[in-house]
Parts: C-alpha cells; sequence; structure tokens
C-alpha cells in the first residue's frame, strides 16, 4: 500500500482503461476508391498514383508508377485527348487538373535525363509475334518483355511508330520525342523488323515458331466516296497526305486546299496544308460544330490559325471550275439532308479525310476469324476467334485514338502472358468510384489551372514547329499539386487531428493511418472533414 | 501577424497535416509524438467539440514550454468527462478547481511559482463558458487587473452542458436551451443579453487576447504558442461546437465551427496589448442560415414557419462583425 495524500484513497488511474470503443453504432474504416481520372483513362493509367509522387517533386518515381502502364509518356503528354481531364473532380471547383501537361512534362523529363525501364523478367522461353509497330503494337511489346517473352514487331513501313509518325503531323509530335520513346522500348530487347509485311499470320508463325500473335495494323486505307471529277481536278486522300509528310517530297496540294470531312485528321490535313503554304485551307463538313467528331480544341487552334470550315455541306463534284457544293440542313433528327441549293468553291485540290479501313489481308486464310464493319472481332481478353491470336488498335472495334491503342496493348499482353501459362488473367475487381460528393473541397487551396505556353501564331500557320509548349518544372509541381487526390489517402493528418478520441494511430510517412477502435466512439468527425472521401461510416454489427 | 497561411501546397495549411511542407512548418496535432494531453478514454461525447479543442490547445501549449505545463481546470464537461475520480485522461500536471475560481487558483499556482523562482514552469487556467463568462467571472476579472502570469482558455460551446443545457452568458440570441425554451412569442435566448468576454478581456488592456475554432487547428495552435511569448494575463476563446446541446450531428461539430466563422457569426481575432493585430478572413461569405439550419437549437427559425425577422436580426449581428473586424477581404466584400 503506498502512502497517499490526505483524503485519498484510490491510486490515480489513466482513462485507458476506459474503452469507450463500445459506445459505437458506426464504425470508420479507410477505404480506396477510383479516382474518376483513373476510371476514364483508355490506357488504365493510375493517374492519381503517380500524382501522389510528382507532387511531392518525386518525378523519377511518378514516371516510373505511370510507365508501369504506359511505356509513352512524352507521346501521351501531347497527343491525348485526356478523358481524364474531363472526368477530373476538380472542375467542380475551378477546372480541372492538367494531367496531359504533367504527363508531357514527365515524359519529357525521362528523355532528357535517360530514365531507363528495369530490365525484363526472367525469360519464360516463349515467342510472341507482333504485327505492326503503331502505339498498340508497341505497348503490347513492352509489356510482354518486361513479362520476360521474347518479342519481335514485324512491321511493314520503313519506320516504327505507324499513325503516331504517318497520321499525326510534326506540330503535335515532335519526331525526336517519339524515336526517343520507340528506343527506349526497343532497348528492352524488342526486337523490331522494319519494310515486313505479314502476308499471311499463320505461315510467318509458324516460320518463326512463335507461340502466340498480336495483330495491330492500324487502320491506313483511306476511305472513298464517289464525287463525279473533271480531267484536270486534284483529288488525294488524307492518309497519304500526311503519309507523305513524312518523306523528302512534300505533297503539292496548291494555294486553294480543300478537305473534305470533319474527324481530326480533316483538322490535320487542314492546318498541314496551311503551314505548306496554302492561302487558303477550307475543311467542308456536312453538319454543324457541336455535331463533329474532330475534338473542340482542335478545331479551336486550326480556326486560330486561319483554317476555315463551310458547316452543313456536301461536295456533289469537282470540276474544272472548281468544285460543286451542295447546302444541307439538319432534320429533326439530326441527319444532314440537301436542300438543292448549290454553290461553287474554287480549290485547287481536294483532299478526302472520309476515315479508314483495316487491311485484313493477311488474315485471310485464319479459320475462325469473325470479321464484321471492316474490323476483327475480338473477346474481352482481346483474342480473336483463332486461339493464339490476339489483335488490338484500330482494327478492333473501338474509338481509334492512340489512348485506346496503348489500353489495347497493355491488355492484350496481360491476357497473352496468361494464355501462354495456360492460365486466364484475371482482372482484378474495381473500386467504386470516387464522385465529387464523396470529397470535403473545403480543404484544398483555391488554384486555377496553369497554361501550357502557345506558339506564336504566325510561326503555326508557316512552321512545322510544336504548337503547344510544355510546362517548367515549377508549373509542373504547381499542376500536380492542384490533384484533390479523390478517394486515395494523402496522408494529410486531417483524420489524425480532429479525432476527439485520440483514437486514429498515425503510421508514418507512407504508411497511412489505423483506427483504434477501442476507443474509436463512431462520431464520424475523420470521415466528414477527410479531403479525399478515403473514409467510409459502416454500420457496426451488433 | 503570427500565423502565415501557405498558399498553395495542394491542402495548403487547411488540413492538419501536409507532407509536402518542411517539418519545422507543420502543425503540433500533426506529429506522431503529441503529447495527447487528453487521452483516450475520456466520457465526452461523440463528436465532442471542447474534447478535441482542448487537446489541440493544451498539445500546442505543451509543444511551446517544453512540457513545462501546470493547468487549472474549471468545474464543467471538461473536467467531469475527463477525470472522474481515480481515472484521468489528463497527460499533464492538472489540478481540478471548483466551478468558479479557477482563475484565482492559477494566480496561485503562479504565485507560488514565483516564490520557488519556477520561471520555466507556465500556467494555464482552462473552463467552459459557464464557468468563465459567468460563475468564474469576478476571479477571471481579477486575475486580468493584477495582469497575474496566467493564460486563460475558454472554451465556449454557448451554454451549461454538462447539467443538462441551460443557458449561460455565451447563449447566442434565438438559441433553444433548457431554459429558454422555444416557445411563446420571442422563443429561445432573447436578444439583446449576454457578454462578450473577447472584448471584455480586450477592454482589461492585458498582453494577449484571441479567439479561435476548431475548424481552424492551424491559426488555434498559433495563438497558443504566440500567447506563450508574453508574460502576465493573456485570454483565448475557443469556440467549441456540441453535438448535444447543438443538436447537431456528432460528424458535422467541425463544420458548424467552420460555419459560425464563414457567416461571421464568431469572428476570429488576435489582439496584443489591447489593439487588434489581425483577424482571420472569411474564405466563402456565407448567409447566417447556413450556420443556423443543421442546428435543432434553432429548428424554430424555419419551422413550423420560418421567422425571416429573427434570421435577419441575427444576420445584423453577422453583418456588424464582418464591418468591425473587418472580416471580409476589401473586395470580396
Amino acid at each position: 500500500m503506498m502512502r497517499k495524500p490526505f483524503a485519498i484513497t484510490l491510486d490515480p488511474g489513466s482513462s485507458l482503461a476506459n474503452h469507450t470503443g463500445g459506445w459505437r453504432t458506426e464504425r470508420p474504416v479507410y477505404v480506396d476508391r477510383l479516382p474518376p481520372c483513373n476510371h476514364a483513362c483508355p490506357a488504365g493509367e493510375n493517374i492519381q498514383g503517380w500524382l501522389f509522387h510528382a507532387e511531392a517533386g518525386n518525378y523519377e518515381a511518378a514516371w516510373r508508377q505511370l510507365t508501369e502502364d504506359n511505356p509513352l509518356p512524352a507521346v501521351m503528354g501531347r497527343v491525348c485527348y485526356h478523358p481524364c481531364e474531363d472526368a477530373c473532380n476538380r472542375a467542380h471547383l475551378d477546372s480541372a487538373v492538367g494531367i496531359n501537361s504533367i504527363e508531357r512534362f514527365l515524359g519529357d523529363e525521362a528523355i532528357r535525363r535517360g530514365w531507363k525501364f528495369p530490365p525484363p523478367a526472367a525469360s519464360s522461353g516463349r515467342r510472341v509475334l507482333i504485327v505492326g509497330a503503331g502505339p498498340s503494337g508497341l505497348s503490347a511489346a513492352y509489356h510482354l518483355a518486361r513479362g520476360g517473352h521474347r518479342v519481335s514487331i514485324h512491321e511493314a513501313g520503313p519506320v516504327a511508330g505507324g499513325m503516331m509518325r504517318f497520321g499525326i503531323p510534326k506540330y503535335r509530335l515532335p519526331r525526336d520525342v517519339l524515336d526517343a520513346e520507340v528506343e527506349r522500348i526497343l532497348s528492352l530487347g524488342v526486337e523490331l523488323k522494319l519494310d515486313r509485311k505479314v502476308d499471311n499470320i499463320l505461315d510467318t508463325m509458324r516460320q518463326g515458331s512463335f507461340d502466340a500473335a498480336f495483330l495491330a495494323v492500324g487502320a491506313h486505307i483511306a476511305k472513298r466516296a464517289y464525287i463525279p471529277a473533271g480531267a484536270s481536278s486534284k483529288i488525294l486522300d488524307a492518309v497519304s497526305v500526311l503519309r507523305s509528310m513524312e518523306g523528302e517530297d512534300r505533297p503539292m496540294l496548291g494555294r486553294r486546299v480543300v478537305v473534305y470531312g470533319g474527324g481530326n485528321t480533316a483538322i490535320d490535313v487542314a492546318r498541314t496544308a496551311k503551314r505548306l503554304g496554302a492561302t487558303e485551307a477550307i475543311i467542308v463538313y456536312r453538319r454543324t460544330r457541336d455535331r463533329m467528331p474532330a475534338h473542340d480544341f482542335e478545331v479551336e487552334e486550326a480556326l486560330q490559325e486561319g483554317v476555315m470550315i463551310k458547316w452543313l455541306s456536301t461536295i456533289k463534284q469537282a470540276g474544272d471550275a472548281g468544285l460543286t457544293v451542295e447546302k444541307m440542313r439538319l432534320d429533326g433528327k439530326g441527319f444532314p439532308q440537301p436542300t438543292g441549293e448549290f454553290e461553287t468553291l474554287a480549290a485547287d485540290s481536294l483532299v478526302l479525310a472520309l476515315g479508314q479501313d483495316v487491311d485484313l489481308s493477311l488474315l485471310e486464310r485464319v479459320p475462325g476469324l469473325e470479321v464484321a464493319d471492316g474490323v476483327v472481332q475480338v473477346g474481352a481478353d482481346m483474342m480473336t476467334g483463332y486461339a493464339g491470336i490476339f489483335a488490338g488498335g484500330d482494327m478492333v472495334p473501338a474509338e481509334r485514338t492512340v489512348t485506346v491503342a496503348v489500353g489495347h496493348g497493355k491488355k492484350a499482353a496481360r491476357h497473352i502472358d496468361a494464355w501462354l501459362r495456360s492460365a486466364r488473367y484475371q482482372k482484378s475487381e474495381k473500386h467504386p468510384v470516387a464522385e465529387f460528393d464523396k470529397l470535403n473541397p473545403w480543404y484544398y487551396s483555391d488554384a486555377p489551372k496553369s497554361l501550357r505556353p502557345m506558339l506564336d501564331i504566325v510561326r503555326r500557320q508557316s512552321t512545322f514547329d510544336e504548337v503547344q509548349g510544355g510546362l517548367d518544372e515549377t508549373s509542373a509541381l504547381y499542376e500536380a499539386r492542384r490533384c484533390l487526390s479523390c478517394g486515395n489517402c494523402f496522408e494529410c493528418d486531417n483524420c489524425y487531428g480532429v479525432c476527439p478520441d485520440n483514437a486514429v494511430i498515425k503510421l508514418g510517412p507512407g504508411n497511412r493511418f489505423r483506427f483504434n477502435y477501442d476507443y474509436c466512439k463512431g462520431c464520424g468527425l475523420c470521415a466528414t472533414e477527410c479531403p479525399c472521401g478515403a473514409i467510409a461510416m459502416e454500420p457496426e454489427q451488433i | 501577424m503570427s500565423f502565415q497561411p501557405v498558399k498553395f501546397y495542394q491542402t495548403g495549411t487547411f488540413t492538419v497535416g501536409n507532407r509536402l511542407l518542411p517539418d519545422a512548418e507543420r502543425s503540433v496535432q500533426a506529429n506522431m509524438r503529441r503529447t495527447n494531453s487528453l487521452n483516450s478514454g475520456h466520457r465526452a461525447c461523440q463528436g465532442c467539440g471542447e474534447a478535441l479543442g482542448a487537446r489541440y490547445a493544451i498539445d500546442a501549449a505543451m509543444n511551446a514550454t517544453g512540457n513545462r505545463l501546470v493547468a487549472a481546470n474549471a468545474t464543467g464537461c471538461l473536467e467531469v468527462f475527463s477525470t472522474p475520480y481515480p481515472e484521468t485522461s489528463w497527460q499533464i500536471p492538472w489540478i481540478h478547481s471548483l466551478f468558479g475560481n479557477t482563475a484565482a487558483v492559477a494566480t496561485g499556482i503562479a504565485a507560488a511559482l514565483k516564490v520557488k523562482a519556477k520561471s520555466d514552469v507556465r500556467v494555464i487556467a482552462q473552463g467552459g463558458d459557464g464557468g468563465t463568462t459567468d460563475i468564474g467571472f469576478g476571479c477571471l476579472s481579477g486575475m486580468f487587473e493584477r495582469n497575474d502570469d496566467v493564460l486563460y482558455i475558454c472554451y465556449d460551446n454557448e451554454a451549461y452542458m454538462n447539467t443538462g443545457v441551460q443557458r449561460s452568458s455565451a447563449t447566442p440570441p434565438a438559441a433553444r436551451t433548457a431554459t429558454t425554451m422555444a416557445v411563446g412569442s420571442e422563443p429561445g435566448n432573447p436578444f439583446g443579453q449576454g457578454k462578450n468576454l473577447p472584448a471584455i478581456a480586450l477592454a482589461h488592456d492585458i498582453a494577449y487576447v484571441a479567439t479561435a475554432t476548431v475548424a481552424e487547428l492551424r491559426d488555434l495552435e498559433a495563438k497558443v504558442t504566440r500567447a506563450m511569448e508574453f508574460r502576465g494575463a493573456r485570454y483565448i476563446h475557443i469556440f467549441v461546437p456540441c453535438p448535444l446541446g447543438w443538436g447537431h450531428a456528432s460528424h458535422d461539430t467541425i463544420r458548424i465551427a467552420r460555419l459560425a466563422k464563414e457567416t461571421g457569426l464568431f469572428p476570429v481575432f488576435e489582439a496584443e496589448n489591447g489593439e487588434i493585430v489581425s483577424v482571420s478572413k472569411i474564405r466563402h461569405r456565407l448567409p447566417v442560415e447556413e450556420y443556423l439550419r443543421p442546428q435543432k437549437r434553432f429548428a424554430h427559425l424555419f419551422s413550423p414557419q420560418p421567422r425571416a425577422q429573427v434570421i435577419a436580426h441575427l444576420q445584423a449581428i453577422a453583418d456588424r462583425n464582418i464591418r468591425k473586424y473587418g472580416l471580409c477581404e476589401e473586395n470580396a466584400q
């Protein structure tokens, strides 16, 4: 018995003996929700994940996280239409995080500093044939090579890149950037055979003793429309115009160039024509701007450069005196209908940008293959009807963008890898999406988006210099820090701070937090005050 | 101005911590080795603003004094829920006083430390609004007037919560309490009564007077830290919502405190030697309804029929605060 002061009968005790956790009717739990940017990314990037590293200025870690899914960040940071930014929750506050510009910064930084991919896993001894060195083929090659498979790419063209080289103009994607990223993939030990058109896929697979094949030949054959033409009228197609830009002889388009079509390719051709010296580059499109398949920012940039667009018009005839254009009107369902009103449009050349078809000749004698609407049908595992032959990119039914193609390459690589091991790739379950109403936006600093510098308009009209500049380090860091980290803990310590019961245990940098359910009373303050919605309240089982 | 908010590091200084900030700029509460002066196991209600405010303030004071601190505690919720004999949640030297004499007890401790020449040990007196604005008011005013070397912290939850939500002189107009029921022609607490204790403290011309809320941790910590740089009588008034007494959800404690500040009903400022030196500006100004509506103690202002006149009267009080203290940025008014 300790000697106690006057009138004291009990030893002092700690309130820790009182486990207040028993009061709880709801318990907080840490959750990871799927950020809307990740959800929207066709290439399946963990955007929030790599921004987390970029926020701390740890660009190499960010780049490594990014390239787990996409080996072409510098390309993607230029040509991707960034559906991530359309989905970004920050748009509810001020404007979306400039994810695309940070991606480009990381890609450029990697090229500048010479960052390399980690060496491939131990060789599996299996051989995979990839047909086509476009974004989809390169992406698949990258993932398969890292998985330890021997990869050989057969490319029909004289140089790798596919539509990234022969479809996207230089002013959007400088070729040294493309070359650097292709080279980095090849340095994983990927074999690239150029000028090697595959005529019969089964023969090629047998000759090279390949265990599986991934087809990514793209869509290179320009679609035609029947336009009656005079003897001297010059009609070209967009694919060949853009492809010839890569060669020595630039296409002769003349001073007045008319482009027929409303997709991104039509815009690319018109802007290219402007740069080649055309005084007038006119796009003829049969519907209205809001119905145009081309992305609005590209339309805007083209208009800034002086490209003109003739809405609600179709070309009926290409005569010696010029083009005959018929005016259209939209019917109740939004389809263009002829009005019978004609006008003449002077033109030195007409470029058709009406879409592209796939050259499927290499698949002619493959049994079990299904082709519909000019594209190869594939299952959810990207495999065609013939076991062991997979396909992706523009030759399968999907939106035709570089990002989708890169995503196909990754997805196909995962299924090919599993198929080679006689297994099935099990996709991990997706977390529920972190909607804006799950966030507590009070905690985020007010910070408007930083804009990328644009080239002077005069130089945009006369040179093929890159139009959009990159962010410098300070702006890229600032932009990365605008990320709200939707649905994923970024260790802001709010839960640890706001708990009146000291029932949140901080586990230290990188290790997040843990609840101490002995004392948590279930008030829910942590969940309400979590900025990013990474805590959920669940009913207690009583 | 003692607290300079960091403008842009994803969340700046709005969140408790921020992994992007250098260690020296992080809050006391973000520290893995914070004192946890008021530890787990206390019997405060779920989502108690006072328990939260007390840990924020005393941890900051411990940090500022190198853990050389004694606290005297008035009777009230804070004392009852933290120290049911023989258990205690306090991890600091702590003494319980009567309801009304905390300031005097702290004065005595300060005098004893002076006699023993222990100038490094600092003294805090703390209590709720009842023990401060009503019952302990005489002792507190005396402590101010003698300029005793004590920091007095009042945790203001605007009524006597421990005994069953009776009105105090800090209860706001129109609020329903057990003694100002929502009945009759002027339901709730009458207008034109009560005390503004921060203003009264300021009138004593003491070294340091500040107000804070549990919604702004960094500001609160900076004020406690600043207060410890002064000798003599100091006063900090912390706004702590009470889910039980105010009738709001337990998870809304911090939101309610934030709304009190953002509507202008609770001005957050800091004064040194009798002069206001800084005010915490309103970030997104809101009408007082936003603050009143989630609280059941103001439910009679909205149903069965809305009392627009009473709400307008409360809005006028908020507007006056905004004018008087300059709570809005010049161009944001």
